[in-house]
């Protein structure tokens, strides 16, 4: 499969829209567009099981690759392993159930579709990226459309929300960039120049002191899209602010931009350095799991209440990476796919609540249940994956994490996992409330009453993403199976690093 | 020997015919309207642009004075694109004006300057070049007439460029007066870093900094831009700098090469305040010609960057972004100069809502703005990538956390100004402007430029296979 067709079904729907007239052909358009990129998503899974069942084993599948920029050997090289496969697939499933949730969008539609379009396509981007000048050219692709999307579209103090994401995320960004300069002028290949590409590097012997000086330009660089201790700021702001179409991405995508750049350029290009500063992640990380579930439950806001939750989420997926086990780094990408499912899931039904009730305050809400019976169940069904019912995503990757973690014997890990641990009690505490206080009890508003059930497309939405939920959660080896070759991969290069020292 | 004379100066004459022709029109038919003045002018320097890719030929005239390479050659050739894109945008302003066949004579000696400045092969003539092309445009910072600001302004740029042409013409005497020689292939063989010499160098690098307005040396540079017309203040910040720039990287590459030491550390402290300095300013102004004056001190900052690489990539991505710059900054000060000579407002303030009544040119506008703030597609992230990228192969890490730290903070600014189009309220925004033809074709032009650049490799393969370094 030509894996550029990812980006250009896009930018052809992108296109497209821009030549389109009226509301109703610019989201039937948007809406088909992410729909045959979701058909290609699930091609490619198709794909890819039937390359490594013909007994393929190379490590990238579907290669591809065109010279960019010969004298700075720079390419454009694109591939993909199980991980990218399992991103893959989850944005494509976040981007249509986006696109289906915000078919009420009334306000600029055509500039709206535009930059979402425009920002799945810096994602799919990123994740086939197997050359670090893409993989950054398209990091920063998914950066700016958010900023127009929450500083146009948004609510409440959206322009300084926005402005708070653009700048720490570029932040972020810059980072990163002198991070893969650093790498870039350490590698030198056979030819005498110096690499970008992934394979390559990950090939070469970097000197350990070069590795521990770039190491954390790259790690916190990409740890600040992925909500890591103490640059998790803009994650309750910009969350809260965009729209609800955002919002999914933000934290359905946009946060695992970085969970898996940590996990495939530092920890994978720089294997000793990421030993070397295994404890200080995995304390910013069970700090960021503790701090994120109890300031979840002082929030009052159903998507500050998300926001919160999602900062200890994703310090899961943090967790994951620094334990360096292979169940964990196992964990931690099912984490990312569980997360970004069920945090799209719990967006997307908060965002058809505000909808029709306009407002976001749990004191002011109550009883939903009776009047909205398919939102509440949604909005239930997110919450109870979110705290990890067993059956539901969320159980799963929070377990293998565990276990994972748990394998490190050291007593400094044994520590942080425990307390990772007991902070699912606290995370049950604030579901069950938010849960009680919005979907049971008696109904507050007797407005509420004429409100109406959820719409075709919003049923739509949710069941995409409920599908991929009950399905992770009663069938995990599905998941299990897609990446395991590509963790197995990445923990092998960095034992062996050890080993080499 | 005279077919060469004619090949090799080829742009200077072609420059210089087209001066001759505006005199003549000027003396033979006063009867020709503006609107026509402006056409035949546009297509003059369309053909000048032209003829620029053709019949090219390197070579050397007068013994060494002047020399003309492919890199000098395409120097050229993007000189006269800003020129033409400057004229096509200045349009709307000149259709009006008094003295149109004066501003465009004014322009072209200034640009026939620079050519000249660029093909220097020796002391002597680069000084030449330089003061041909600096004084006409103190004239034509005084071109809105009735204006105090415009010739306050003038003034200012006069004074302070006769008083950085001091510097240099020091830092050349005391030069010639320890190696004897004002030649640029044998003054390199002279260099031994001695102390004379190296305040020669100081003096020779101050003079250069205020041409390009390098902190600490940028004093004058926000109120000219303020006081001067807007395509004045674009030809001032664009094609002048670019200028300035082609000369310093070839000077400091080929002749200050055996003091490369020095000038590197010089080079990056220079760069860093300008950097800084540039952007703390930038966040505070209102005024949008101001503001773009500081945001072009801090990307020359960037610039110098990718010059303290000193190796084949640092010359080639200083060309390249000035290439890139060309098209991000002219399509920025398009729509500033369009908005200015139609209805006088030039504060960020007045650009609010200005997405609600104008959208083609918000779009314009926001996409220059990001080309200039380094965000991908379009051409300015490879600009930037490339500098930062040069100047990290000196191994200086520090510097270049410091310089992508500060892509954040102009990254702040510009996202302000967006932010003032798309999302804040007024309640009388700027009416709804038709956009003459000229200016609009310039403005597509940009727009191309800046998403097209970026993806297309052989214009950066091409500068590279000319550049040089060591």
């Amino acid at each position: 499969m030509n894996l550029s067709l990812l980006i250009l079904i896009p930018l052809l729907t992108a296109i497209a829209i821009l030549f389109c007239k009226g509301l109703k052909q610019v989201r039937s358009v948007t809406l088909f567009g992410s729909l045959v990129q979701l058909g290609a998503a699930l091609f490619l899974l198709y794909a890819y099981w039937h390359e490594r069942a013909t007994g393929n084993t190379t490590q990238m599948l579907f290669e591809d690759g065109y010279v960019w920029y010969e004298p700075l050997s720079i390419n454009y090289h694109i591939g993909v392993d199980g991980i990218s496969v399992a991103m893959i697939l989850l944005t494509s499933f976040v981007v249509t159930a986006g696109v289906l949730v915000s078919w009420k969008m009334e306000t600029m539609t055509k500039e709206f579709f535009i930059l979402l379009v425009i920002l799945s396509a810096g994602a799919y981007g990123f994740f086939i990226s197997l050359d670090l000048f893409t993989l950054f050219f398209f990091l920063e692709v998914a950066v700016i459309p958010k900023f127009l999307l929450i500083g146009i579209w948004g609510s409440g103090k959206k322009e300084y929300s926005a402005m708070k994401l653009a700048l720490m995320l570029m932040g972020g960004s810059a980072l990163v960039f002198v991070g893969l300069l650093g790498l870039y002028f350490n590698t030198y290949t056979s030819s005498g120049t110096h690499t970008f590409d992934i394979i390559p590097i990950s090939q070469m012997t970097i000197p350990i002191d070069v590795q521990k000086i770039f190491f954390p330009f790259a790690f916190i660089g990409f740890g600040i899209f992925g909500a890591l201790f103490p640059f998790h700021t803009w994650v309750p702001d910009g969350h809260s602010s965009a729209p609800t179409a955002a919002s999914m991405f933000l934290a359905g995508i946009s946060m695992k931009l970085g969970g898996y750049g940590c996990l495939r350029v530092a920890t994978y290009l720089m294997p000793d350095a990421a030993h070397y500063y295994s404890p200080i992640i995995i304390v910013l990380a069970t700090i960021a799991i503790i701090y994120g579930a109890f300031a979840t439950m002082m929030q009052k806001d159903l998507k500050y209440i998300n926001a919160y939750s999602s900062v200890s989420h994703c310090g899961f997926v943090l967790l994951g990476i620094g334990m360096l086990t292979q169940t964990s780094i196992n964990g931690a990408v099912m984490q990312m796919v569980s997360h970004g499912l069920m945090t799209a899931l719990f967006f997307a039904a908060i965002g058809m609540i505000y909808d029709r009730t306009h407002t976001r305050w749990t004191a002011q809400l109550g009883g939903l249940l009776k009047v909205m019976p398919f939102i509440s169940t949604v909005f239930v069904l997110a919450g109870l994956c979110s705290l990890g019912l067993p059956g539901l995503s969320g159980f799963v990757a929070e377990v293998t994490v565990f276990m994972g973690s748990w394998q490190n014997a050291d007593t400094l890990y044994r520590i942080a996992t425990i307390l990772s641990c007991a902070s699912i009690v606290v995370t049950a505490v604030y579901i069950l409330r938010a849960v009680a206080q919005t979907i049971m009890g008696p109904i507050n508003n007797m407005h509420y009453l004429s409100l109406s059930d959820a719409t075709w497309n919003e049923k739509f939405a949710a069941a995409i993403l409920i599908i991929g939920i009950v399905a992770i959660g009663v069938a995990p080896f599905w998941l299990n199976d897609l990446i395991s070759p590509g963790t197995q991969n990445i923990i092998q290069h960095t034992i062996s690093a050890v080993t080499l020292k | 020997m005279t077919s060469q004379f004619f090949i090799l100066l080829k742009f200077e004459l072609l420059v210089a015919v087209i001066i001759f022709i505006l005199l003549f029109i000027k003396v033979g038919s006063s009867e020709w309207k503006n609107k026509t003045v402006l056409n035949v002018v546009n297509i003059l320097l369309l053909v000048n642009l032209v003829a620029g890719f053709f019949m090219n030929h390197d070579g050397e005239l007068f013994g060494d004075m002047f020399q003309t390479t492919k890199l000098i050659e395409l120097q050229k050739n993007i000189l006269n694109l800003g020129a033409l894109i400057v004229s096509a945008q200045a349009y709307s302003w000149l259709k009006n004006h008094k003295h149109v066949l004066e501003f465009y004579m004014l322009l072209l000696s200034t640009l026939l300057g620079m050519f000249f400045m660029i093909s220097s092969g020796n002391l002597l003539m680069f000084y030449l070049g330089l003061e041909l092309s600096t004084i006409p445009l103190a004239a034509l910072c005084n071109f809105d007439l009735e204006k105090r600001q415009s010739s306050e302004g003038a003034m200012k740029l006069i004074i302070s460029s006769a008083f950085s042409s001091g510097l240099l013409l020091f830092g050349i005497s005391l030069l010639y007066g320890s190696t004897g020689t004002l030649s640029f292939s044998e003054l390199s063989q002279h260099l031994n870093g001695s102390s004379l010499q190296l305040f020669a160098f100081i003096l020779f690098l101050a003079g250069f900094a205020f041409k390009i307005s390098v902190v600490p040396f940028h004093l004058w540079t926000a109120d000219v831009y303020e006081g001067s017309p807007v395509p004045v203040t674009s030809y001032l910040s664009v094609i002048s700098k670019a200028a300035f720039l082609f000369v310093l990287v070839s000077v400091l590459y080929h002749v200050f090469k055996p003091i490369s030491v020095s000038w590197y550390n010089i080079i990056l402290l220079l760069s860093v305040l300008t950097m800084v300095i540039g952007n703390l300013f930038a966040i505070r102004q209102n005024n949008l010609k101001r503001f773009l004056a500081f945001s072009s001190i801090t990307q020359m900052g960037f610039i110098l960057v990718g010059i303290s690489g000193s190796s084949q990539m640092g010359t080639a991505s200083v060309v390249y972004f000035l290439f890139v710059y060309v098209f991000s900054n002219l399509g920025a000060f398009g729509v500033v100069a369009f908005v200015s000579a139609l209805t006088g407002k030039e504060t960020i303030d007045d650009y609010k809502g200005f997405y609600k009544t104008n959208p083609f040119l918000t779009w314009v506008l926001t996409i220059s703005l990001f080309s200039l703030a380094g965000i991908p597609p379009t051409a300015g992230f490879f600009g930037k990538f490339f500098l930062i990228m040069a100047g990290a192969g000196k191994g200086n890490y520090v510097f270049i956390t410091i310089a992508a730290l500060n892509m954040i903070i102009s990254l702040y600014y510009y996202l302000n100004v967006v932010k003032a189009m798309f999302m804040d309220a007024n309640e009388n925004p700027i009416e709804k402007l038709s956009v003459n033809t000229l200016p609009k074709l310039a403005m597509i032009v940009c727009m191309l430029g800046i998403i097209s650049i970026g993806f297309i490799h052989p214009i950066y393969d091409y500068i590279y296979s000319l550049s040089f370094g060591f």
